[in-house]
């Protein structure tokens, strides 16, 4: 069970507080009409699902409610780090090649 | 009955305290600190289980955990069953009853036995899916009968009388294991006076010190670890859990600790006490002193009973002053194991011979035992072991060098018991429950921890130290170090401890003694005890081109068992190894998981079951709809009353005086559970148009409105009436069930792609009481206790909403209709709700006001052809599946969730499912829900399936069945015939319609 820390109640709290809410940084397309049917379905079914290092959006469900991101790699279960909505992960796949 | 085996003086149990206890069905007598297997020891007591496949008599090898034979069903009554008790941990209590698990119709004269030795060399690995495959239709027949030979123990058919506890914790380290190693580390880390959790699975702190008869500074081990114990309770941030193993490591240092509290005292938990509590523990450090369990010997018929691990035989004489036989063999790869031999010789019963696999051992235990004058046979193997329910003799034979062949004659010898050691296997379970790969260590011929990510220390004998002074030595720099990482100054020292060093030779790295015959041909050499899996098997499984050793567990069920291959995997993968011609760290192990013993449901449980298992969630009104004879539906953990049957009413009577009533006169429904939230800000009004598929631009202060919520998807997912009580502040309303998953959608879309907009959302579900008054005297009853709103069908119309007092009451009134009557919806605060209710009844008594529940409000919607989000729709189904496009606004400027969706190609072809009303052919006939729809009831199986009924009720107002459902193509398919195919083989007809059965104008609800 995750350990999580909460970037707004700036907080180590247990897993269960919180909903995954799948990856993070997929956003809404500004102008949905000029998609393509090809383009929307990206958008709305395509996810990496990577091995190793992995930007996820989750939300404090049962705390303050507030969405945030974690940087977790998939296969220790490890964060790297946690960071608010509309800020940049410092970690990222291609610092450390997988 | 005598307990033969039980020697007058030594180790920890109280000769002044008897216990009886019932093997069996038969009465023995142990002792005040027996567990049940040193217990059945004593009294001689050799087969305590019938094998799983080849049902051969097996007794107790064991003292530990890893115990594979002596697993046992536990339990004087019905209600406390308990499956899979290993007998080497569970202690002795008076009264104890407990039986084999296998074994029919007993453990000493077995049926399935004598089946199996005629039919024994069938069972190869892999019979279970070379056999049973075909035809695949006796499957069932064959899995009864696998089930029945499997011997898994039985779960009680009664409830468990006892109660199970969870408790959390958080600790700065957490040390696993009380021996040396353990209990040295959670002194140093006291002493730092961090926050020390320190647990143990036996009975007492101590592990291998207690049956050890070595000394730490010049006192016995068993002195000195009762001056730890005593100076780890004067610390008050310390927990010392005894009895508690822990079971999972998991990730970010998180372990459950499951924690036997009664189990050692009587079949049930004494009264006011719990049973076994799970402690989940939150760690700054972890430090794993989990030590290491010895490996067996793997030679021909090496599972008959008396053939034992070398340091059980030590620990059951030591620690339970019982000598489980008269006459002994020790075979052993290393010098630890001649100690054994030594313990066995002090007891005053006789050592045959000690058997050294190696050409010359050397060490000081070696020396001791030459001194002593024992038997020492080396660079040679028991070859095989004999007899039947006991061992009688042995086949001793010289091995070469590297132990792959018998170089000599064999030679017999005469005994009742074999210890045998092929060296130690750290216990690195826990170490690799959070996917650390464990390390082989070629000198230590053993897998230690490998790498990990957690913090995570390691003292003792899972480094494959197994000198004493090792041990205290690893445990207390592990426990500093902990302590220290955790934030604790640990630079005051305690005095090293003093040991006495005693040098030992190399052991010989060993795992499948030769025979001289070729495996395949030798008596079974078993590896998995459990599992009745063979040296041959694993050899054949190899040779039919099974290489990864995960597929090799499998093929073979070596491992799988109870035991979960704590004693044999290691052997298993080594033979393995060995017959693919690679190494044992290229072959590696299969992957550790937790639980590391079996753990009862009841502690996974704890607190969590009856009225605790879920919380329930109650109306206002509640206690007046049960004691007005309401019965109560589940809606997400609302209960909600589901219809209110009077005396001698069928459920149809109900509904049909519950659905006629209202239209004729007055109902009223409880409406409090559907979901409200609160939302305000500037931009409130511009959040709706985006996530609505309706404008709402317009909507007045004062007004109401219908609004469909869809996904990106452009399904519908809720919908719900929203109002505008200011400009800046709405109230809308979710189904029941969706009120958590809507208000974190709206949350989501704020704070993830519109943060811009100045909008706030907040839950307010629970603070208001929702009472629904419908039908045509709904206006006459509220103008009786409302006497400052207009109610003038002109003045307050339709999807209009007033503030005002109701019962002197401050209320919101809705005039919302989901009847299609004239309705009023009242909300008060939650705590007036039961009282407005009540004064309701006063005054509506005389318009026979008529209290409703879920069903009839299904019905009544569905007479308006009123759709339920998550019954009529499925997530498969856009506004214009359901004909519902007049709520779908294209001109709003924003592209609201779903637009773009909805316009996908697969969203606009022709022949969808649509969401149409179905009429029967025979008005009486009511179609089960689910059913599906065909347009040939005579074509062959399987039949083109166009939709399923979603709604079918019976319809007292209408005198006739209505249904909506799905139907390919519906909506231009009116007045068309489609058949529902029935499970009995009838076949119901109906014909499409328009969902709007009842006031297709809609004028009822605008008088």
């Amino acid at each position: 069970m995750f350990h999580i820390y909460c970037p707004h109640c700036e907080d180590h709290r247990e897993e269960e507080e919180f909903h995954a809410s799948g990856e993070a940084h997929i956003p809404r397309p500004l102008d949905p009409q000029s998609c393509s049917d090809e383009e929307w379905g990206e958008y709305l079914y395509f996810r990496k699902n990577p091995r190793g290092l992995h930007h996820e959006l989750w939300v404090h469900a049962v705390g303050c409610r507030k969405f945030f991101n974690i940087t977790r790699d998939t296969v220790t279960y490890e964060i790297k780090e946690v960071y608010k909505v509309g800020e940049k992960p410092s970690v990222t796949s291609s610092e450390k090649n997988q | 009955m005598t307990q033969k085996n039980r020697i007058q003086s030594g180790g920890r149990v109280d000769r002044a305290r008897a216990l009886s206890f019932k093997f069996n069905g038969k009465s023995y007598q142990g002792l005040q600190g027996d567990t049940v297997a040193s217990a059945l020891l004593a009294n001689g007591v050799n087969v305590v289980a019938r094998s799983f496949k080849y049902s051969r008599p097996r007794g107790i090898i064991s003292a530990g955990a890893e115990e594979p034979n002596a697993v046992l069903q536990m339990g004087a009554t019905e209600a406390t069953q308990v499956p899979n008790v290993r007998a080497t941990q569970q202690e002795l209590f008076d009264g104890l009853v407990c039986n084999s698990t296998n074994g029919w119709p007993n453990v000493d004269f077995d049926v399935m036995g004598i089946a199996a030795k005629v039919g024994g060399s069938m069972l190869t690995p892999g019979f279970y899916y070379k056999t049973f495959m075909y035809p695949q239709s006796m499957w069932s027949t064959y899995e009864k009968f696998i089930r029945k030979a499997a011997g898994l123990g039985r779960s009680p058919r009664e409830n468990d009388p006892d109660s199970y506890d969870h408790i959390h914790q958080h600790a700065d380290v957490v040390v696993v294991g009380a021996g040396p190693a353990g209990l040295s580390a959670a002194l140093s880390a006291a002493r730092s006076g961090a926050r020390v959790i320190i647990a143990d699975e036996q009975s007492e702190f101590g592990g291998s010190l207690l049956h050890s008869r070595e000394n730490i500074n010049g006192e016995p081990a068993a002195d000195w670890v009762q001056k730890a114990i005593a100076e780890l309770a004067t610390f008050p941030d310390v927990m010392m859990l005894p009895r508690s193993t822990v079971n999972g490591y998991h990730d970010h240092n998180f372990l459950t600790i499951h924690q036997r509290c009664a189990d050692h005292l009587s079949d049930k938990a004494p009264q006011g006490q719990i049973r076994q509590r799970l402690h989940r523990v939150r760690a700054k450090w972890v430090v794993l002193a989990t030590g290491a369990h010895e490996r067996p010997l793997v030679f021909a018929n090496n599972d008959v009973p008396g053939c034992m691990l070398a340091s059980a035989v030590s620990t059951y004489i030591n620690r339970y002053g019982v000598v489980p036989g008269k006459n002994l063999v020790l075979m052993t790869t290393n010098d630890h194991a001649y100690q054994t031999a030594l313990d066995w010789a002090d007891a005053g019963r006789k050592v045959v011979a000690i058997v050294d696999t190696r050409p010359n051992p050397e060490g000081d235990l070696v020396e001791d035992a030459k001194r002593r004058g024992l038997h020492i046979i080396t660079g040679s193997a028991v070859i095989e072991a004999h007899g039947g329910k006991r061992v009688n003799a042995v086949s001793v034979a010289s091995i070469n060098e590297n132990g792959e062949s018998v170089t000599g004659k064999i030679s017999r010898l005469q005994c009742d018991t074999l210890a045998s050691s092929g060296g130690w296997s750290p216990v690195v379970h826990l170490s690799c429950h959070t996917a650390s790969r464990p390390a082989w260590n070629d000198e230590a011929v053993g897998f230690v921890p490998g790498a990990t990510i957690q913090n995570q220390l390691t003292a003792g004998g899972i480094n494959a130290s197994y000198g004493l002074g090792d041990c205290l030595k690893e445990g207390t720099a592990a426990g500093n170090e902990a302590a220290m990482n955790a934030g604790y100054d640990v630079s005051a020292t305690a005095p090293e401890l003093k040991v006495e060093a005693i040098s030992e030779g190399a052991p010989m790295a060993l795992f499948h003694v030769p025979h001289s015959r070729p495996t395949s041909r030798a008596p079974k050499q078993f590896v998995d005890f459990q599992n009745d899996v063979t040296a041959a098997g694993i050899e054949l499984a190899t040779r039919e081109g099974f290489e990864s050793i995960e597929h090799v567990k499998r093929y073979t069920a070596m491992g799988f068992g109870t035991d979960q291959g704590k004693l044999g995997n290691i052997n298993g993968m080594a033979i393995a190894a060995k017959s693919m011609n690679k190494t044992i760290p290229e072959t590696g192990t299969t992957v550790y998981r937790p639980n590391y013993t079996p753990v009862s449901f009841g502690a996974i449980a704890g607190r969590h079951c009856k009225e605790l298992f879920d919380p329930k969630r109650f109306s206002a009104m509640h206690k007046w709809h049960s004691e007005n004879g309401a019965l109560f539906e589940d809606v997400g953990q609302w209960k909600r009353p589901w219809y209110y049957p009077k005396p001698g009413e069928s459920m149809q009577d109900t509904l049909d005086r519950e659905c006629k009533s209202t239209r004729e006169s007055v109902g009223i429904l409880d409406a409090s559970t559907l979901g409200k939230i609160d939302i305000q800000g500037k931009d409130a009004r511009e959040f709706l148009g985006r996530v609505y598929t309706n404008p709402w631009a317009k909507l007045a202060v004062g007004k109401c409105r219908y609004g469909l919520m869809c996904g990106e998807d452009g399904m519908v997912f809720d919908d719900g009436v929203t109002s505008c009580l200011a400009e800046n502040h709405f109230l809308m309303t979710t189904t029941t069930g969706g009120a958590a998953h809507v208000l974190e959608w709206l949350e989501i879309y704020h704070q993830t792609e519109w943060p811009e907009l100045e909008v706030f959302f907040n839950t307010v579900t629970d603070h208001w009481s929702t009472m629904t008054i419908s039908g045509p005297n709904s206006r006459k009853l509220l103008s009786e206790i409302c006497d400052d709103i207009d109610l003038d069908k002109d003045t307050f119309r339709f999807m209009d909403l007033r503030e005002g007092t109701v019962a002197d009451v401050p209320a919101r009134v809705y005039r919302i209709s989901f009847t299609g009557e004239l309705s009023y919806e009242i909300n008060v605060q939650a705590n007036y709700g039961l009282y407005v209710w009540e004064k309701l009844f006063e005054h509506g008594a005389k318009y026979n006001l008529t209290p409703y529940g879920t069903e009839t409000m299904h019905v009544l919607r569905a007479e308006k052809g009123f759709i339920i989000a998550g019954q009529d729709t499925d997530g498969s189904l856009h506004p214009y599946d359901l004909g519902m496009g007049w709520c779908v606004s294209v001109k709003k400027p924003f592209s609201f969730i779903g637009k773009r969706g909805m316009a996908r190609e697969d969203c606009v072809k022709p022949n969808r499912k649509q969401l149409v009303g179905l009429k029967t052919k025979d008005p009486l006939t009511v179609i089960p829900e689910g059913s599906q729809a065909v347009l040939d009831p005579t074509q062959p199986i399987p039949m083109t399936m166009l939709g399923h009924v979603t709604s079918s009720y019976y319809s007292a107002n209408l005198g006739h069945s209505i249904a909506m459902g799905l139907v390919r193509g519906g909506l231009d398919r009116m007045g068309e015939a489609v058949f529902y195919p029935q499970p009995d083989g009838s076949v119901i007809e109906a014909e499409i319609c328009s969902p709007v059965f009842l006031d297709p104008e809609g004028e009822r609800q605008n008088v």
